[in-house]
């Protein structure tokens, strides 16, 4: 069926101004800013807004500014707020179209710039309060993981960083989705199906009999999965 | 009057939402409401069966979506009951033939004339069921006490907090109830089936009852009469006890422990 080859999602995506690649200083503050969370930023998906950046009308511009942004690590994958004969550039150079792109009257939005500024330090832990129902996916990206009620048998929740289950853990939760080893995973009630570190995982079967039903906190230590009770 | 929208769906097939759905609809009629009942399972017809109907089935569902008959025309009036309407569906057609549009046109007019309008789904995740709950003001998930029923009613459940129509317009969220249907306390207390706390803590919904599992609700079935017009059926009464408990009132939960065999039965076996 027609419908079930669309489907929607929701992401989050970096929006960089076009007029801030000109700048000088903006290359070396972009990279120091990724290395204090080079993790946050790896392969991170980056919007360019042409919002007064008139001059970006040839295709090679935009070849280049992704190949900046490329440079450090970033993937630029769409325009916003484009003229017609930006957007022809830019699509003429693979990128996508994000709303709003007919022009208009110009708005300041400081929000977006000073957000893009911000220390990744203050990344926000994740918030779910409602049960994790089978069959729904929940990534906090970059960020903590908690949730106040059970997760189903049937959903995954995956965080770059800790996973925290307030309830029974009935799913499959990925801990360190982006490598990181340090990441634990805390539930009230140990029912589940998979629990993941950072790409190292134990299935329902492998995991300790004794633990089952309980408190526990899932760390990597040795490159090994350990469970121990809370 | 705006008639509200209520949907049985579970996600798992045979669990018994066709039998629900036309009990509660009768328990609903039976308290003076004016109720219609509906069929969403296109192409597997089978509440006019289970109301006892199908010979009188002329137009249907699809007909009226399509504009080829009028809703008076394809509702039938149920013989026992003044209050109860059914609303057959096609058995020829399938599922695509629910166009959303065309429902939610014919949901519209319905509420006109009824205070509820309860929707039978098909079983499934697909386009049928999706369209049996998108327009759903309440939704009453019908769960066995196995877990393959549960983990299906748990994505049921997900389903109707990000696919209805109140959640796309961010409008209240759907109510949603739970109802234990085909729940034998023997089977459970032998550890044969979930208990009814597991089922509870698994999906932590509301539970509107639960439904013992019994011989007459085959009976019923097979005489096309809801199981609530059997006075003297304990799943008949469990019924009666869901629908005033959607109702608002309160009732204890009954037949949650096995039957008491009479001292003849036990010295024979069953009867």
């Amino acid at each position: 069926m027609a419908g079930n080859l669309v489907q929607g999602a929701v992401f989050t995506v970096m929006v960089v101004r076009a007029g801030m690649l000109r700048d000088p200083a903006f290359e070396h503050e972009l990279a120091e800013q990724i290395l204090r969370s080079p993790r946050f930023f790896l392969n991170a998906p980056v919007v360019l807004d042409l919002k007064q950046a008139a001059e970006f009308t040839n295709q090679s511009e935009f070849v280049e500014a992704r190949e900046i942004l490329r440079r450090h690590t970033l993937t630029l994958i769409g325009v916003q707020n484009a003229v017609p004969a930006q957007l022809e550039a830019a699509t003429g150079a693979g990128l996508a179209s994000f709303a709003p792109n007919a022009p208009q009257p110009s708005r300041s939005t400081p929000r977006e710039p000073t957000r893009s500024a911000m220390p990744a330090a203050a990344a926000k832990t994740r918030l779910v309060t409602q049960p994790v129902r089978s069959g729904t996916q929940i990534y906090a990206r970059g960020a903590d993981l908690v949730v106040t009620a059970a997760v189903g048998a049937g959903a995954e929740i995956i965080a770059d960083g800790n996973i925290h289950v307030y309830g029974a853990l009935r799913g499959r939760a990925l801990a360190g989705a982006g490598g990181d080893v340090d990441a634990r995973i805390f539930c009230s009630r140990l029912e589940a199906e998979l629990v993941s570190i950072a790409g190292h995982y134990l299935v329902s079967e492998q995991l300790p009999p004794e633990q089952q039903g309980f408190p526990v906190q899932i760390a990597l230590v040795d490159e090994r999965l350990t469970v121990t009770r809370n | 009057m705006a008639g509200k929208v209520i949907v049985l769906t579970s996600g798992k097939g045979g669990v018994g939402k066709t039998t629900s759905a036309a009990a509660f609809a009768a328990g609903l009629a039976l308290r003076g409401h004016r109720t219609v009942v509906i069929d969403f399972d296109v192409g597997l017809r089978n509440l006019d069966l289970i109301m006892g109907c199908e010979r009188r089935v002329v137009f249907d569902f699809i007909n009226v979506i399509n504009g080829d008959a009028k809703l008076n025309q394809a509702l039938i009036k149920d013989k026992r009951n003044d209050h109860l309407f059914i609303f057959p569906t096609s058995q020829t057609r399938d599922k695509d033939a629910l166009k959303r549009d065309g429902v939610g046109r014919v949901l519209e007019e319905l509420k006109d004339s009824f205070d509820y309008i309860v929707c039978d789904s098909p079983a499934g995740i697909e386009h049928g069921a999706l369209t049996a709950m998108y327009f759903a003001d309440s939704a009453i998930i019908v769960t066995n006490p196995e877990v393959s029923s549960v983990r299906d009613s748990d994505r049921i459940i997900g389903l109707l907090a990000s696919k209805s129509r109140r959640a796309e317009f961010n409008l209240e969220p759907v109510a949603v109830h739970l109802l234990l249907a085909r729940y034998s306390p023997e089977r459970v207390r032998k550890g044969e089936m979930l208990t009814l706390e597991d089922v509870k803590e698994i999906l932590s919904i509301p539970l509107l009852g639960v439904i013992p599992e019994s011989e007459s609700v085959l009976r019923a079935s097979n005489t096309g009469t809801p199981i609530v017009f059997d006075e003297e059926s304990s799943a008949g009464r469990a019924y009666h006890d869901a629908v005033a408990r959607f109702l608002g009132e309160q009732r204890e939960m009954r037949f949650l422990q096995p039957e008491r065999r009479s001292f003849f039965r036990a010295l024979f076996g069953r009867a």
